[in-house]
């Protein structure tokens, strides 16, 4: 290698040297035009789940028998439903159930996966042959199949699809997790901190935790998405959000019993998982492009 | 190659070992007594009895487990407290129709998945790339169950082309049959098209920078031939294998789709059960899902070893 390339190589960095990984990773997110529309999109629904109480027209369970199936309108945007509830106020009301279960199944796939993945990866004999052939198990079960039995024997609600989600989706972590481990803990940081005397749970939280991050995050945003589609589905079944509490999924199931004569009372929560879904997964592959050392 | 085969098999004992402590562990989720709760609404005092001596409740968990994987390992699966018939023949009844679903789907998948692929990749950062990645996230991101709703509404109510519902057995009538299943087959495709077409795409143009295409183009043969001929070959022996994989993709998606379209298959099955309580036709569903899966995982395996030579010494 020449003096020259030695030098300019610090100098054409100098800006980025500067900023902290994840500033740099932020930065080359916002220059993806689908990542930031898809960003924009998650926003203004989580917005309008957070103040769903202050922005919708009515209230999404009050029924009215003069209003039955009325077709959009000025006074109903989305028109209404087969009981004459508002269908906008109850979509806007889905998106906490949607949201909701996307976050907190992910949160509990997320608790229980990597802390096993770590220490499987981190560890490996034994205990890491053990954890590997529970999750080939798990995985070996189609995953809303998975969900369907688990929510079946928990019993129907909210609450416990998303636990069942949770579970089945978190074979997935604990996997990505392992693998991430095993590539990192070869490092010369690894090595160096082990060198140091840091006991292994300090060094699998605070040197490799940090580094596999990046995955991580990225899997997270890809299985929120899989999650609101799985609380959807689940729903729809009957399985998650019971009646009357408005949810994507359930109102799919009334709307398929109306096509013929109030095809509306489909198209708009449709609509919504779509758009979450598809911001989600724009949102994921900016992610993975932008936090891709390789790609400059 | 044998002796990596000979490993991958012992590793399925375990595996297979866990799915059943899985399977049989979900009994012991339902809240309270299970044999009260599987009972139903009725309670009946001779049903209760009949579960308690189906599952061996009175005695010790390991020795239920022990009684049960005996039964599965016997082809004995339980017997569906509703239907009142043996659940493998439940399942037996049901699956030939989801299988057909299923090829039909995977046909649709690769008919359309990999084309797209293989041009968006030969003519990157053109129109067509761009839509076909615009087509591949579409795919990925529409809840099958409102693609089919979707197209319920388009096809057989505004158009009244075909069927909303109403299976008709191969068997009886081929062209009632072909009609009553290609939207789901196709709702069901859609999803796992997107994701061979990503991958078609990655793989062509991995491919298409290789040195033997490059040799191929100085060799001055034509463009077509480069591309069908050496690029596309190596390109998809990996698609062949993932088509496989993809099956759990589509027997989760059977699920909602035969339910949209009211097709006695696999996926209803299950539906079904969990709505009658017929918790020993949901635990056999599940368990024959996962068999299926872990040997196509295998067959995948070997079909990869057997098509790629430097794997095969």
């Amino acid at each position: 290698m020449t003096d020259a390339a030695l030098t300019t190589f610090p100098a054409a960095d100098a800006d980025e040297a500067l900023e902290s990984p994840a500033r740099r990773a932020l930065r080359r997110l916002l220059k993806r035009k689908g990542a930031v529309v898809g960003l924009i999109v998650i926003v203004t629904f989580i917005l309008l789940a957070v103040f769903a109480a202050l922005v919708v027209p009515y209230d999404p369970i009050a029924t009215s028998w003069t209003l039955v199936r009325k077709p959009p309108s000025a006074q109903h945007w989305f028109g209404t439903d087969d009981l004459g509830r508002d269908v906008l106020s109850r979509v806007i009301y889905g998106a906490r159930a949607s949201l909701l279960a996307g976050a907190i199944s992910v949160g509990i796939a997320l608790s229980i996966g990597v802390p096993f993945g770590l220490l499987s990866g981190y560890r490996g004999g034994f205990i890491d042959a053990l954890i590997s052939r529970i999750t080939d198990a798990m995985l070996a079960c189609p995953f809303l199949i998975l969900a369907i039995a688990l929510a079946a024997f928990l019993g129907p609600s909210l609450g416990n699809a998303m636990i069942a989600i949770g579970i089945s989706a978190t074979p997935v972590f604990v996997r990505l997790t392992r693998g991430q481990v095993m590539s990192v803990k070869v490092e010369d940081y690894v090595e160096a901190a082990r060198a140091m005397g840091n006991p292994r749970w300090r060094i699998a939280l605070f040197h490799i935790l940090p580094n596999i991050m990046p995955a991580l995050l990225v899997q997270m945003t890809l299985s929120i998405a899989a999650a609101i589609i799985a609380e959807a589905a689940l729903s729809f079944l009957g399985l998650g959000q019971q009646p009357p509490a408005p949810s994507w999924g359930s109102m799919l199931n009334a709307a398929q019993r109306f096509l013929t004569n109030a095809p509306w009372m489909a198209i708009w929560p449709g609509l919504a998982i779509f758009l979450v879904v598809l911001s989600l997964n724009l949102v994921g592959d900016g992610l993975r492009d932008a936090l891709d050392p390789r790609e400059r | 190659m044998l002796n990596f085969l000979g490993k991958r098999i012992l590793q399925l004992i375990p595996t297979l070992f866990f799915v059943s402590i899985l399977i049989f562990s979900l009994q012991h989720l339902l809240p309270g007594d299970p044999a009260l709760v599987m009972a139903g609404e009725e309670r009946d005092p001779a049903v209760i009895e009949q579960i308690r001596q189906q599952y061996r409740l009175d005695r010790p968990i390991p020795v239920q487990y022990f009684y049960w994987v005996k039964g599965v390992l016997s082809g004995d699966f339980g017997e569906s407290l509703r239907v009142k018939a043996p659940v493998l023949s439940l399942i037996g009844q049901k699956l030939p129709v989801t299988m057909q679903l299923a090829a039909m789907a995977i046909v649709i998948a690769f008919l359309i998945g990999i084309p797209a692929g293989i041009i968006s990749a030969v003519k990157k950062g053109t129109v067509w790339d761009y839509g076909a990645n615009l087509f591949a996230l579409w795919g990925i991101s529409t809840p099958n169950f409102w693609l089919g709703i979707m197209l319920i509404f388009l096809f057989s109510i505004e158009l009244g082309w075909l069927p909303a519902s109403g299976f008709v057995p191969l068997s009886e009538d081929w062209r009632a049959n072909l009609a009553s299943t290609i939207m789901p087959a196709f709702v069901l495709g859609n999803a796992i098209a997107a994701i061979l077409m990503r991958h078609t795409r990655s793989a062509m143009l991995q491919v298409l920078e290789s040195d033997y295409v490059r040799t191929a183009r100085a060799k001055g043969l034509s463009e077509r031939s480069v591309i069908l001929k050496h690029a596309m070959r190596n390109a998809l022996t990996p698609i062949i294998t993932l088509g496989a994989l993809e099956l759990g993709t589509l027997l989760s998606g059977a699920v909602l789709t035969e339910q949209i379209f009211s097709i006695p298959g696999f996926g209803k099955l299950i539906v079904d059960a969990v709505f009658n309580r017929d918790y020993a036709v949901v635990q056999g569903v599940v368990l024959v899902t996962a068999t299926i899966y872990i040997a196509l995982n295998l067959i995948a395996d070997i079909a990869y070893i057997l098509v790629n030579p430097r794997l095969r010494a």
